[in-house]
């Protein structure tokens, strides 16, 4: 079976059922993307499939033939992820720092499909990923900073 | 965007594989040699152990403090200084913290320091018991003086090589300048020249002034992993990989006492990607440290691993506690707390008080089992090769997991490497290291490769140690105006010491000294009570641990007494703190006392009383307030810090619950990383909120009821106050610190319900709140 995982191609030879977050986790060595639970209830896992966010934790490997997957590992190469990632640094978001990946992954498809969301969006868009930090604050506010709302750069 | 991503990361970038950049032994010793490679064993200098007496504070723990700069500081010929961090990072920012202690008493340029994690080593490091929120205060000190330390080091290298007098050169920003002429010498110069002279003793080390502080109180510093957590390449326990790596999942009892009578593997073998399926022993005794035993699945991968223990037929022995149901439970914890229990505290005469009240009032409060459920499960690798057993995990306590796997695999303990990765979590969970001691017995099985735990969400919060289940029950008989003469608690929970004692059914004097028998109220007749408790499940610590049920209970029925009064709760409130007085903890019957000297750290109810001010006048106490809105107090000393929270609450027609905003103040003391402590606060805040409204574990037939987040429900980004304002009263750093990483959490819960009682006339007695708003 051939992936696309931030633009290289990765051919591997696993069940059909497997989920892309252990191929990603345990073959690739692509750590980045979270085991939180399993279910795509907390959104630790968070990628982009085609652009869209994605739960890696409940999407077989089957169903990606001849689409483009990108991880935490290669969004700092988008525009607007790279925005968000020093949003973060700068709002001083993380904690322990292990949900965050699917959060930044989460927020850069929010602001890549609404670059001026307002607090029901960015609630909506956010809901699915869990911080038990209580990080949400910051993750708002970074959110913004990103969107150009508080004079950052989109 | 003002901060360019690489310039952030100061942490040690991580390897690929399977390393994080611990204190290697490679690197560690390559660059400590360029110190000369000396580990001096620094023990308790008479001297300073005379200011603390020896049984408190850090003294008090198990290896107490280690101050030696050859242990904690390296720096390379390049000039990059690298400084040990010996605390486990869980999103507390110890990592940047104790690092920037030591910097900023070396005069070190933050920008070019790198954080090292030592591996669990106490004898080297002194305590690593990352708990209790403990970190800065125990070690503020000991980290100044080994960062000055070093300093002067490097200052008497510089005035060698000048031949001028040591009062003549001054170390200031990574370099030692000589003030008559100018000249300058880099600290990657003089470093292998200091290195051979002594360490200055403990009365020769000269402190900064505080106003001289660079890093210290600014919170200007971004945390050292920032920077790699962003792009994924901060390393969690979760994410400890090699080629050729081994994955296992654990099938454990799910009922507390319960084994393996047999199983039958022949399915899970056939699973695709399985390697092997391994018996756990599980440990004689009260659980411990230990693990539960239980059959493990070793695949290739972690789907193949899960994928194989589903396919497992086991045969199980539910042992003791195949009945236990929280529910039932409830009710004989209920029926404990209506009768008279072992007496804990008694001033007064409680009874002949009571007796003679205008009025008595009597509320009981219930708050269930909780899982901690970490984003990141327990997980830990592990590689035993000639007789030598390498860890990685998440642990809060390095060195106990190193102990135990030395003892659970007969080894001795120097051939145990215990390495500390980045903890994804940890409020209490990972203070037990029975998932590292189940990666060793594992790499045992296939000895020479490398093989990697993990617990999947369902593993986390049926076997997790839960937070205790408690009936608070509670009895004041007030005077005329509303004024309590009398004050009688009993508090029934199962105890933590009945995870290392099967036997104990008591609170413990530490649970006991976590805001039950030490509130410092103005109330001449308290009598508090314990009455006894069974534990039927694995009972442990959960981020500020038993203040969580006494501070609901007590700061919930101080303003149900003020609600009785027809009084303004905060006003009420202060007027049961009473006026400011020191007041002994010996007073209050605590024996405890956070482990912290009664005479440096007494209770100081003006302290409490002006974070509850403080709070109030910021969030404006008393402000008209739109229709189903409501504000409610609570304040609270715990860890020796004190903080005190007001909550605006908003309930609409169909009693949905929202949260516009915590006003949360805490007097910590003096703070070293001041951004931090807002950090904590607000996650207290939003963790306080999880446990009021949503969190329970049920149990039945002996098992936690709940598997993932869909039943065990945490706080998300809309259930979470919109604004959280947190309020730092200002410190003196010749006084002694609190604790931040827990006493946040306790008066939310009650400041929370005491809000919704204020926009709704109901009151809250039992958490979580649920339905219970619901029309």
């Amino acid at each position: 079976m051939k992936l696309d995982i931030n633009g290289t191609q990765y051919d591997v030879d696993l069940p059909d059922d497997t989920p892309l977050l252990w191929v990603l986790r345990d073959e690739l060595g692509l750590t980045g993307t979270k085991f939180g639970c399993g279910l795509a209830l907390c959104g630790a896992c968070t990628v982009h499939i085609d652009g869209q966010p994605g739960r890696a934790c409940v999407t077989p490997v089957s169903s990606l033939a001849g689409r483009k997957v990108t991880t935490i590992e290669a969004i700092g190469a988008d525009p607007v992820g790279k925005v968000v990632q020093a949003a973060w640094v700068d709002a001083g978001v993380p904690q322990c720092g292990y949900c965050q990946a699917g959060q930044i992954m989460s927020a850069t498809a929010l602001l890549k499909g609404k670059p001026k969301p307002t607090d029901a969006d960015i609630d909506a868009a956010m809901a699915g990923n869990i911080c038990r930090c209580g990080t949400y604050g910051r993750i708002r506010a970074a959110i913004k900073q990103a969107s150009g709302a508080k004079g950052g750069a989109a | 965007m003002s901060t360019p991503l690489d310039l952030v990361p100061h942490a040690v970038s991580a390897d690929e594989g399977l390393l994080i950049e611990n204190v290697s032994r490679r690197r560690f010793i390559q660059q400590a040699s360029a110190l000369g490679g000396l580990v001096l064993a620094v023990g308790y200098p008479a001297v300073l152990r005379a200011e603390d007496p020896p049984k408190y504070g850090a003294d008090g723990m198990p290896h107490g403090w280690i101050d030696s700069p050859l242990v904690f500081v390296s720096i390379a010929e390049d000039g990059i200084v690298t400084i040990v961090c010996h605390r486990s990072e869980m999103g507390q920012g110890v990592r940047t913290g104790m690092p920037m202690i030591v910097a900023d008493e070396l005069e070190a340029d933050w920008s070019r320091v790198r954080v090292a994690q030592a591996p669990g080593d106490e004898v080297k490091y002194g305590n690593q018991d990352t708990d209790g929120s403990r970190s800065t205060r125990h070690f503020f000190m000991p980290m100044r003086r080994c960062g000055a330390a070093a300093r002067q080091m490097l200052e008497a290298a510089a005035a060698a090589e000048w031949k001028v007098p040591v009062g003549e050169v001054e170390a200031k920003f990574g370099e030692v300048i000589h003030r008559p002429t100018g000249r300058k010498l880099g600290y990657g110069a003089l470093a292998k020249a200091a290195a051979s002279l002594p360490v200055p003793s403990a009365d020769a080390i000269r402190l900064k002034n505080p106003s001289q502080f660079r890093y210290i109180g600014t919170g200007k510093l971004k945390p050292v992993d920032a920077g790699a957590i962003v792009v994924g390449r901060a390393q969690y326990a979760m994410d400890m990989w090699a080629k050729g790596m081994l994955f296992a999942v654990i099938a454990r009892p799910q009922v507390y006492g319960g084994k393996v009578v047999s199983f039958d593997d022949t399915e899970a073998k056939k699973v695709p990607g399985v390697v092997g399926v391994v018996p756990i022993e599980p440990t004689p005794g009260a659980p411990q440290f230990n693990p539960l035993g239980g059959v493990a699945v070793i695949a290739k991968n972690t789907w193949a691993a899960i994928q194989g223990r589903k396919a497992l037929k086991i045969v199980w022995d539910d042992g003791p506690n195949a009945d236990y149901d929280s529910a039932a439970y409830r009710k004989t914890l209920e029926a404990a707390a209506g009768k008279p229990g072992k007496v804990v505290r008694n001033e007064g005469d409680v009874t002949a008080a009571m007796g003679s009240a205008a009025k008595k009032i009597e509320a009981q409060y219930y708050l269930p089992h909780l899982a901690h459920a970490s984003m990141e499960a327990p997980a830990a690798a592990a590689v035993l090769a000639n007789g030598k057993c390498e860890v990685w995990g998440c642990f809060q306590s390095p060195q106990a997991a190193r102990d135990l796997v030395a003892k659970r695999l007969g080894l001795p303990v120097e051939n145990v490497t215990v390495h500390v990765t980045l903890l994804g979590g940890g409020f209490g969970r990972k203070s037990k290291p029975d998932f590292g001691i189940e990666a060793a017995l594992l790499a045992k099985s296939v000895e020479g490769r490398p093989v990697k735990v993990v617990w999947t969400r369902d593993d986390d919060l049926h076997n997790d140690y839960f937070h205790t289940v408690s009936v608070e029950h509670l009895e004041a008989g007030v005077d005329a105006k509303g004024h309590p003469v009398a004050w009688l608690h009993r508090s029934v929970a199962p105890t933590i010491v009945s995870t290392f004692d099967a036997k104990a059914v008591q609170e413990a004097n530490w649970e006991l000294g976590m805001g039950v028998i030490n509130v410092p109220f103005a109330i001449p007749n308290i009598r508090i009570e314990n009455p006894e408790a069974q534990a039927h499940t694995r009972i442990g610590w959960f981020r500020s641990v038993s203040n969580i049920p006494h501070a609901f209970a007590v700061q919930s029925f101080v303003a149900e007494l003020a609600a009785a009064a027809k009084r303004d709760p905060k006003d009420y409130l202060l007027e049961v703190i009473g006026p400011p007085r020191v007041v002994s903890p010996q007073m209050l019957s605590d024996t405890w006392n956070h482990g912290e000297s009664p005479e440096r750290y007494p209770v100081d109810t003006g302290r409490l009383r002006r974070v509850a001010e403080l709070a109030a006048k910021e969030a404006r106490w008393g402000r008209k307030l739109p229709k189903g809105h409501g504000l409610g107090i609570a304040a609270h000393y715990s860890f020796v810090s004190y903080v005190a929270a007001v909550v605006e609450v908003a309930v609409d027609a169909k009693g949905e619950l929202t949260i516009p905003r915590v006003d949360i103040a805490i007097d910590c003391g003096a703070t070293v990383n001041p951004d931090r402590v807002r950090a904590q606060m607000e996650g207290a805040c939003v963790m306080g909120v999880g446990v009021a409204t949503l969190g329970e574990i049920s149990f039945k037939n002996g098992r936690a009821q709940q598997d993932n987040f869909d039943t065990y429900q945490v706080t998300r980004m809309p259930g979470a106050p919109r604004e959280i304002r947190v309020h730092i009263v200002p410190g003196d750093y010749a006084k002694p610190m609190g604790g931040v990483g827990e006493p946040g959490v306790p008066p939310i819960p009650p400041a929370l319900c005491n809000a919704i009682f204020a926009a709704t006339g109901k009151r809250i007695r039992n958490l979580p709140i649920g339905d219970q708003l619901k029309a």
